[in-house]
């Protein structure tokens, strides 16, 4: 195990995190405070407890599982496409480090940054709204997870994609709709019997209900369930890494 | 000298169906400098690429210090360091760090003290703490280098290290060769500039289309190949040879007033003498001479003419 390999991706991400910390840390956190205000505080007024938690609360495990989905995506999917799009990958695939190591430095560091980033939200949040969180082990768990689920998939669309357009598109046409039809904002309990059906092809909604579930004990599905979908999507993104590396796909020729 | 790389048989056909390289056989000895010539698209850039692992071949075999480099390739790679042909560099990283980084990457700990001996080496200590965006080109080409040495290579590969690099940075850069060299470094390089070959290669390759037309020592090439001419200003203009020195091949230049013999280098010398007597016997006097020797640019271009 060349470890030091693995240390130096790292490092190197963390790094450019802090260079371009306006953009991966105070911009979500920005985004999220409106989300806030304007949901949580102007309209969440108006609008009745969910399952006896105010809807300002209720919202904070959708949010942060909204940001830590696109945060992931996005800062994954960048670290491995930019050194493709600049030329500088060349080192990568010179050096003595195995596709393993290379994903354990990238992928860790994405997650990393966006563990980090759910929980900065989440401080943010409790200066807004009453929180409390029945299930600190499991939130913690659902968390990381996530963050390592979609670093991963992230991971695999900075590789699949071969020009900037490719890197926004599923993030923009998929996750996001995915994200915001997955439950962050309401239950699927509110929902027509029919959308509620439609809203289980979902995967999103499986990680928002069982985040859910470790802050305020309800959910739109089984919390069992929750952990399943992610252990599967999960398992989906290893066999896409691993079959990647296999062929060599999009990295060498 | 032993063979530190022994690559046989190598291919790689590119999609959809360009060959660029054909069963390539080269052994590169411990220790030496070996200059890869060849013209653009000539397949330099593809051997090495193969070597480091950036490319898969299609077919054949690289060893590096006897390992292979596709299922021992931690063990191949350790060894060596690639300076890639286009600048390509992390911008927004200091020089130090950007060093580090590359070290790392090829498992080694960290270490200030040879960071500093390789940045000394290639004058860039006063700018460690620089963002590489800052540098010049020149620079930016000393710091791919300085990365390559980071882990302690024994084996670098240079692809055209001088392309772009003014006169005084180029002869920089061959003492930077020379010293690895000193070291036991095997260096491999590709140019565009035979005259580098011709300073600081102990070996050629010549590679042409995706295939080594000749492998063969510097010095060694340059003597079977090489040719010497002998030139005569003359003192009136003649308007063809004459017949008497027809023997000899002599070519007339165009205006009349230069007389020029091509001779081997190998080959004996009396045929100088001969042929001034007999300049003096036709009539002919001369008011200077001059010999001038092939270069190894003539030899390449004559190689690789011949073999297309
Ligand atoms: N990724 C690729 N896909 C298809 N063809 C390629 C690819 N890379 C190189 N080639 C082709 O393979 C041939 C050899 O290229 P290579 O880069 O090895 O040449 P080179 O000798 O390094 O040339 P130069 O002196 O210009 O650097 C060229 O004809 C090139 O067009
Ligand atoms: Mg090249």
């Amino acid at each position: 195990m060349n470890i030091y390999g693995v240390l130096a991706i790292y490092r190197f991400e963390m790094a450019r995190t802090k260079r371009t910390i306006l953009q991966s840390i105070v911009s979500p956190v920005i985004s999220t405070s409106l989300y806030f205000i304007v949901f949580g505080s102007a309209i969440g007024s108006q609008i009745t407890e969910i399952d006896g938690v105010s809807y300002g609360s209720f919202i904070v495990p959708g949010l942060i599982m909204l940001m830590l989905l696109t945060q992931s995506i996005s800062n994954a999917s960048f670290s491995i496409y930019f050194p493709k799009f600049v030329g500088t990958i060349y080192e990568l695939l010179s050096a003595p480090v195995s596709y393993f190591e290379i994903v354990l430095g990238y992928v860790g560091a994405a997650a990393t940054k966006s563990v980090m980033l759910g929980l900065i939200i989440l401080v943010t949040a409790s200066f807004f709204v009453p929180l409390e969180i029945a299930h600190p082990f499991w939130m913690l768990a659902f968390l990381v997870l996530t963050a390592v689920t979609f670093s991963l998939f992230g991971f695999i669309i900075g590789i699949w994609a071969d020009n900037f357009e490719k890197l926004q598109l599923v993030p923009l046409l998929v996750v996001t709709p995915l994200a915001f039809l997955g439950g962050s904002f309401y239950s699927i309990s509110m929902l027509p019997p029919l959308w509620q059906k439609i809203s289980l092809l979902n995967p999103v909604l499986y990680l928002v209900s069982g985040f859910r579930w470790s802050f305020f004990e309800s959910q739109d599905v089984a919390v069992g369930i929750s952990l399943g979908m992610i252990l599967l999507f999960l398992a989906i993104c290893i066999g896409i890494t691993w079959w990647i590396f296999k062929t060599g796909y999009q990295l060498k020729n | 000298m032993s063979n530190l790389i022994s690559i046989s048989g190598l291919s790689k056909t590119y999609e959809p169906d360009f060959q660029a390289l054909k069963n390539v056989d080269l052994d590169i000895r411990e220790g030496e400098i070996l200059a890869l010539l060849g013209p653009n698209g000539a397949g330099k850039t593809t051997l090495i690429s193969i070597i480091c692992g950036i490319v898969n071949a299609t077919g054949g075999t690289v060893t590096v210090a006897g390992f292979d480099n596709v299922t021992d390739y931690k063990k191949t790679r350790e060894l060596i360091g690639l300076v890639p042909q286009e600048l390509t560099t992390d911008s927004f990283e200091t020089v130090t760090a950007t060093l580090n980084f590359s070290r790392g990457l090829f498992g080694k700990p960290r270490n200030p003290e040879v960071v500093e001996t390789v940045l000394k080496s290639l004058t860039l200590w006063d700018k460690r703490d620089d963002m590489i965006m800052t540098l010049s080109g020149g620079m930016k080409r000393r710091v791919l280098i300085a990365k390559a040495l980071s882990h302690e290579p024994r084996i670098l590969f240079l692809d055209e290290p001088t392309a772009g690099v003014d006169v005084e940075l180029r002869k920089e850069m061959w003492t930077v060769v020379n010293e690895l060299r000193a070291d036991g470094v095997t260096v491999i390089l590709t140019t565009h500039y035979i005259e580098e070959a011709e300073a600081i290669a102990d070996r050629v390759a010549v590679i042409n289309q995706g295939e080594i037309i000749v492998v063969e020592e510097k010095d060694e090439l340059m003597r079977k190949l090489g040719k010497k001419q002998l030139s005569f200003e003359l003192a009136t203009p003649l308007v063809i040879v004459p017949a008497a020195l027809a023997d000899y091949g002599l070519d007339l230049s165009n205006d009349g007033w230069k007389l020029t013999y091509t001779y081997d280098i190998n080959a004996e010398r009396k045929g100088i003498t001969a042929l001034m007597a007999d300049l003096v016997n036709a009539g002919i006097r001369y008011r200077d001479m001059e010999t001038q020797q092939s270069s190894l640019e003539e030899i390449f271009v004559s190689l690789v003419k011949e073999a297309s």
